[in-house]
């Protein structure tokens, strides 16, 4: 079971690249619940005592909620929503992946420099969890629909959920699925936001919703 | 150096045009025709090299010079390159820099050549070569670079005796994501689909074959049988990289080997059937993605994250 660490974080990985270069809505939205997918079986390895049920169920909840649930509620609002079918970028999709490769090579640098009071189990775990942080944050500040904001949200959850699941075994269970309730929230207000936003104004670009008021 | 290192540049010598024969049937298959003889390549080599040549007043001894040195190019790179266990003739540390000059060398004639014609056409075709190989050349350089860290080795030959089992076993993955990197750039730098249709000539998507239009006879016999050693070398590349099988006896990897890249061409075959060529804006998004899969491997290898 423990070699099946590194491919999968390898999967999460390559599944950043793909979001960043990806320059349709709903192929990033797919990409995105793969990646919960992949890191809800990325729960069930990391335990040093076996597979427990609290990891078992941890697996479960998170593959139903990122893989399945999101990714649903996330289409439903691009379908009601009538979003152009394009994540309309600033930043070109080449320099976005370049900007991937250069996040990568920071998180890895960064990933060598902690130092954490718990062994963890691959040494991919830190970086990747950093990389996903900053694939995240880099969807969220470069792409104009707020569909895409709402997919670089999750992916910088994904990011928290692998540091989070490093050390499975030192937090409680409780922790974890408050996180994932959080999210679960903040995903489904949004996509009633953007669905109310759609309504009201005749798009979701961000660009413009500076200009609004009153 | 023993006899056996002569063989994988023999082998490349005399089999390379039969690549292009197994693809275009399998190719053929897939469409449900036919399809040409498997020895079609041969028959237009020949053919081509029994003819004259025809020059246009307006080119020079750089129009003429273009296939000469880029075959000349092509055959330094096939012994180069080893196949199957067995080392090839000239290896040294760094030879891997050496290959990817020469193939800037071939591709620097072959534009050259093209913008000599004057024609405004080749020089599109010209200008989309040098960008597109622009962005292969960090993706084969970074991809080896990964492989010769993980390998120790700083020679192709070297690479190619240490990959077995045992390297895939402890670090498949990123062998695996070289191997990928260097598909794409083995598709990109034979102008095959997804980057470029090498049966059409429709002048909106052609990269390399339009380069190539205002040559004839042996010179066209020279670029096209320089093009089949050019899938050949980069072929054996990735044959060496995914088949880690070395017996110790040279007749049987060799013949392993040779399998190995009859089964590439017709995976190219399969590939090219299956998918439509990309759009001439995506093309360079899909390059850069294998210069990023090249940094993934290289940083996932880099400091042994991968144990």
């Amino acid at each position: 079971m423990k070699s099946l660490i590194d491919p999968l974080l390898v999967v999460v990985a390559l599944l950043n690249l793909a979001m960043l270069v990806t320059g349709r809505l709903r192929a990033c939205i797919r990409l995105a619940a793969w990646q919960g997918v992949a890191l809800g079986v990325l729960a069930l390895p990391l335990s040093h005592d076996g597979v427990g049920f609290r990891l078992v169920a941890v697996a479960i909840i998170t593959i139903a909620l990122k893989g399945w649930l999101f990714p649903t509620l996330l289409l439903r609002a691009t379908r009601t929503a009538d979003v152009k079918h394009e994540t309309e970028p600033y930043v070109g999709l080449a320099a976005s992946a370049m900007a991937g490769v250069g996040m990568l090579m920071l998180s890895v640098w960064l990933g060598s420099r902690f130092e954490l009071p718990v062994p963890t189990t691959s040494p991919l775990v830190l970086p990747m969890a950093f990389f996903s942080v900053l694939v995240g944050l880099f969807l969220i500040i470069s792409r104009r629909t707020a569909v895409m904001q709402v997919v670089g949200y999750l992916v910088l959850e994904n990011g928290i959920f692998i540091f989070g699941v490093a050390m499975a075994h030192e937090e409680p269970f409780l922790v974890e699925m408050g996180v994932l309730l959080d999210v679960f929230v903040a995903v489904f207000v949004m996509g009633i936001a953007i669905f109310h936003i759609s309504r009201e104004f005749d798009h979701i670009d961000v660009d413009q919703l500076s200009t609004l008021r009153d | 150096m023993n006899v056996s290192s002569f063989l994988p540049p023999l082998l490349a010598l005399t089999l390379a045009p039969l690549l292009l024969g197994v693809t275009n049937r399998t190719k053929a298959l897939f469409a449900g025709r036919a399809g040409a003889p498997l020895l079609q390549a041969y028959h237009d080599l020949w053919k081509l090299l029994r003819k004259g040549t025809v020059y246009s007043n307006v080119t020079t001894w750089v129009f003429r010079a273009g296939p000469v040195v880029g075959l000349g190019a092509m055959l330094a790179a096939i012994a180069l390159v080893p196949l199957g266990g067995c080392r090839s003739p000239i290896s040294f540390e760094g030879d891997l820099l050496l290959l990817a000059y020469l193939l800037g060398l071939a591709r620097l004639f072959t534009v050259l050549a093209a913008l000599d014609t004057g024609s405004p056409f080749e020089g599109m075709g010209a200008s989309r070569e040098v960008f597109f190989s622009a962005l292969a050349e960090p993706a084969l350089l970074l991809g080896l670079v990964a492989v010769s860290r993980e390998t120790g080795s700083i020679s192709l030959s070297g690479i190619n005796q240490a990959i077995s089992l045992h390297v895939w076993g402890h670090s498949g993955l990123v062998l695996g994501l070289v191997a990928v990197v260097l598909m794409i750039v083995f598709l990109a730098e034979n102008s095959r689909i997804p980057v470029d249709d090498p049966n059409t000539h429709l002048e909106l998507t052609m990269i390399h074959e339009v380069m190539v239009l205002d040559h004839g006879g042996p010179d066209l016999a020279f670029i096209l049988y320089g093009a089949a050693l050019k899938l050949w070398m980069l072929g054996s590349l990735i044959v060496g990289l995914v088949i880690p099988f070395h017996f110790g006896i040279p007749a049987l990897d060799l013949t392993v080997a040779v399998a190995g890249m009859i089964a590439l061409a017709v995976a190219l075959g399969v590939i090219e059937s299956t998918m439509a060529r990309l759009r001439m804006m995506r093309v360079p998004e899909l390059l850069i993605g294998a210069v990023t899969l090249a940094g993934l491997a290289l940083v996932l290898e880099h400091g042994g994250v991968v144990s």
